[in-house]
């Protein structure tokens, strides 16, 4: 995190030196759905923020927006207020960017997760979270003595199925064993809800917790519980130092700091981005020194391939739960399958709820 | 007697002096603070529409609330019949889904309003026949109703194109209320709390009904030695809390929403709590009432975009406003009195 804290302030001490046709007004908005804290998903888009606010533009942000009502207005008031680039950062604000963006042609929109871009001004983008998931699949499946993994779900929509999909079938190839345990919380944020489901995943023979919800108590349940875990969203490595492997982070920086001096510059165009572990949109925390020298090794040689394009998360064969072929043998997974995912793969237990 | 009503308005100068004083604290200009606050967000015609857009439901809860609290019942889950409105409503909504007709919003807003009825009556029947506290039931069937909303969403009635999202379709444009004017989200649903205040008003102070409710209010045991019928007034004044609440939840759905899902409310229903007491139970002081409170959800949010002062001076803001009317309160109908101990008291 350092380290891209650095890059960005030498970039942004570069651009104030260069920046002769900036326009001074300039100004991005955030608008986000949690409080800013410091850890999670809305902590790290406000890292984002903290890396466009080093790259010499001036930021605004506005935390804990609901995802009723409330939030038309707050998107609506940061484009009045002479906001350029407006980044709302939750699914729940699908609907009302884009219809503010319909009142304010000259704004530009960012909508994180959604699929809806109905005005020209209107981009949206994600990460790549599963190529993550597919690291922690591997590590998870050399870890496990019991072949149980515990996986703590949030809502069954296609980017966690996915998330699932991806670690089981990283797994089950290092560990033809592995079964997927999966429990539905129904919330991103819960800290109660998500310590029982961790505790019940422990009680059902679960070595290793993953998270797919924004709190760290799974990760400190699994401390407790002496069982290993994964960090989300952010490095929670000092949550839980002795359980933790390794986490995904989510690093919306890079991304953030090229759209808003894009749209700056006036070469900002409507785009549907999906980034990963190439572009670094989807980072690795430390990794616990219990892996082993091997084992880190083998995970950061993967990592390396996975940027490369040399392996891919969903390569074939892949079947589903009955045993039904999804992708055929030599075939990757393309972005539209990945996008729609609804099936569990084999190995995994239970139904998606329905 | 003058006093009463004047009170809330002490407790709204001391909340904007204390507000500048936290400002103050926070290294904020208090008075800019101040401006962006409780101006800048109604300074043009937009957000005025949306300080009434917000005011509505609070309004409406809040007139609801007020045959509970003049009553004494003490009906805490508005929130949850809030929430049971919209899901009935919004579940004829759908049941409408591509259909045109004059007669689905109404029909619509119908069932939202019998939706919070129902969900108000099991705490008032439980209290009538059963002699349980109104308060722990009512708040306890919030978190029910917002599960039974959670269930819905998730499951069964999620929207079939919507990727498993936890959302419905959005509502076709026969159910949705009429916007006021082109460009504004201020919608028909204000008129239905204009219409509950005249009709409380008239209800309150003109109908037999109205004294009931006041006497009990005043003295329970006056209410038993006159003979009224104790129970049937628990559950009406419940029954039309719950409608109101309702109504305010169908409003949101069928208005700026367009469909259900698990963020509805940012606990209005909670909030007109406050709402009512700041306009001291009385249909008109609650008018004004919910437009003070509505102003700091709005001003909430323009200083944190205009300043970066945290969102959460909002609720600080909410929160001391009951506590200085509650104080005032508390100072108008005690006298204080400062008493010197006498030095043989000392002793012992």
């Amino acid at each position: 995190m350092y380290k891209n804290f650095f890059r960005y302030l030498i970039s942004a001490i570069f651009l104030l030196g260069f920046s002769v046709n900036s326009n001074a007004d300039f100004k991005v908005g955030f608008v986000y759905v949690g409080p800013t804290g410091d850890h999670g998903w809305t902590f790290q888009h406000h890292e984002g923020r903290n890396a466009v606010e080093a790259a010499g533009i001036k930021t605004t942000f506005v935390e804990s927006v609901p995802e009723g009502a409330d939030a038309e207005r707050v998107i609506r008031q940061l484009a009045q207020s002479g906001h350029d680039l407006i980044f709302t950062t939750s699914f729940g604000y699908m609907d009302p960017t884009n219809k503010v963006a319909k009142d304010f042609p000259n704004v530009k929109f960012e909508h994180a997760t959604g699929y809806k871009r109905e005005h020209s001004n209107v981009s949206t983008y994600s990460a790549r979270f599963y190529e993550g998931r597919t690291l922690l699949g591997h590590i998870a499946g050399k870890m496990t003595k019991t072949n149980t993994i515990g996986y703590i779900a949030s809502f069954p929509i296609p980017e966690v199925i996915r998330g699932i999909n991806a670690m089981t079938l990283a797994a089950q190839k290092v560990n033809p064993n592995i079964k997927t345990k999966i429990v539905w919380v129904f919330t991103w944020y819960d800290p109660g809800k998500e310590a029982e489901a961790a505790q019940a995943l422990i009680d059902q023979g679960a070595d290793v917790i993953m998270q797919h919800t924004d709190s760290t108590a799974p990760v400190q349940t699994a401390e407790k519980a002496g069982v290993w875990s994964f960090g989300q969203a952010s490095d929670m490595q000092r949550f839980a130092p002795k359980s933790i492997l390794t986490s995904i982070i989510d690093d919306w920086a890079p991304y953030y700091v090229e759209r808003a001096i894009a749209a700056r510059d006036g070469t900002w165009n409507q785009q549907d981005t999906w980034h990963g572990l190439k572009e670094g949109m989807v980072a690795m925390g430390p990794y616990n020194s219990a892996m082993g020298a091997d084992l880190v090794k083998e995970v950061e040689q993967l990592q390396k391939d996975l940027a490369s394009g040399k392996v891919h998360s969903f390569t074939g064969p892949i079947y589903d739960q009955k045993g039904n072929i999804l992708v055929a043998e030599g075939k990757v997974a393309d972005d539209g399958m990945l996008a729609g995912m609804s099936v569990y793969v084999k190995g995994v237990e239970g139904d998606i709820p329905k | 007697m003058a006093l009463y009503f004047f009170t809330p308005f002490i407790a709204i100068i001391l909340t904007i002096l204390g507000g500048g004083i936290i400002f103050y604290i926070l290294g904020f200009n208090p008075i800019e603070a101040l401006k962006f606050y409780f101006i800048t967000p109604i300074s043009n015609l937009y957000g005025f529409s949306e300080l009434l857009l917000k005011a509505t439901p609070l309004c409406l809860i809040a007139i609801g609330l007020s045959y509970c609290f003049k009553s004494n019942n003490w009906n805490i889950g508005a929130e949850g019949q809030l929430t049971f409105g919209a899901i009935v409503g919004g579940g004829v909504a759908l049941l409408f889904y591509n259909q045109e007709g004059f007669y689905i919003l109404p029909l619509v807003i119908l069932a939202g309003a019998i939706g919070g009825m129902i969900f108000a009556l099991i705490p008032a029947i439980l209290k009538t026949y059963f002699n349980t506290n109104e308060i722990l039931v009512s708040l306890m069937l919030v978190y029910v109703s917002k599960l039974i909303l959670d269930y819905l969403v998730v499951g069964p009635w999620s929207n079939p194109e919507g990727f498993n999202f936890p959302e419905t379709r959005q509502f076709s444009d026969s159910s949705r209320m009429p916007l006021l004017f082109e460009g504004l989200r201020i919608h028909a649903g204000i008129f239905l709390a204009l219409a509950a205040v005249m009709l409380s008003w008239f209800i309150l102070y003109k109908t037999y009904l109205g004294f009931q409710i006041k006497v009990s209010g005043l003295s329970l045991k006056t209410a038993k030695y006159a003979g009224f019928k104790g129970k049937t007034m628990i559950l009406v004044v419940f029954m039309i809390s719950g409608a109101c609440a309702g109504l305010a939840g169908v409003g949101e759905i069928t208005g700026p929403i367009g469909q259900l899902h698990r963020m509805i409310s940012p606990d209005y229903g909670f909030t007109a709590i406050i709402v009512a007491f700041l306009g001291r139970l009385n249909p008109f002081g609650i008018i004004f009432a919910s437009l003070v409170v509505a102003l700091t959800y709005l001003g909430a949010e323009t200083a944190q975009i205009f300043l970066q002062i945290p969102k959460y001076t909002g609720q600080v803001f909410q929160g001391m406003i009951l506590f200085f009317l509650l104080a005032s309160d508390y100072l108008l109908i005690f006298k204080v009195k400062i008493l010197s101990l006498k030095k043989n008291e000392l002793r012992h």
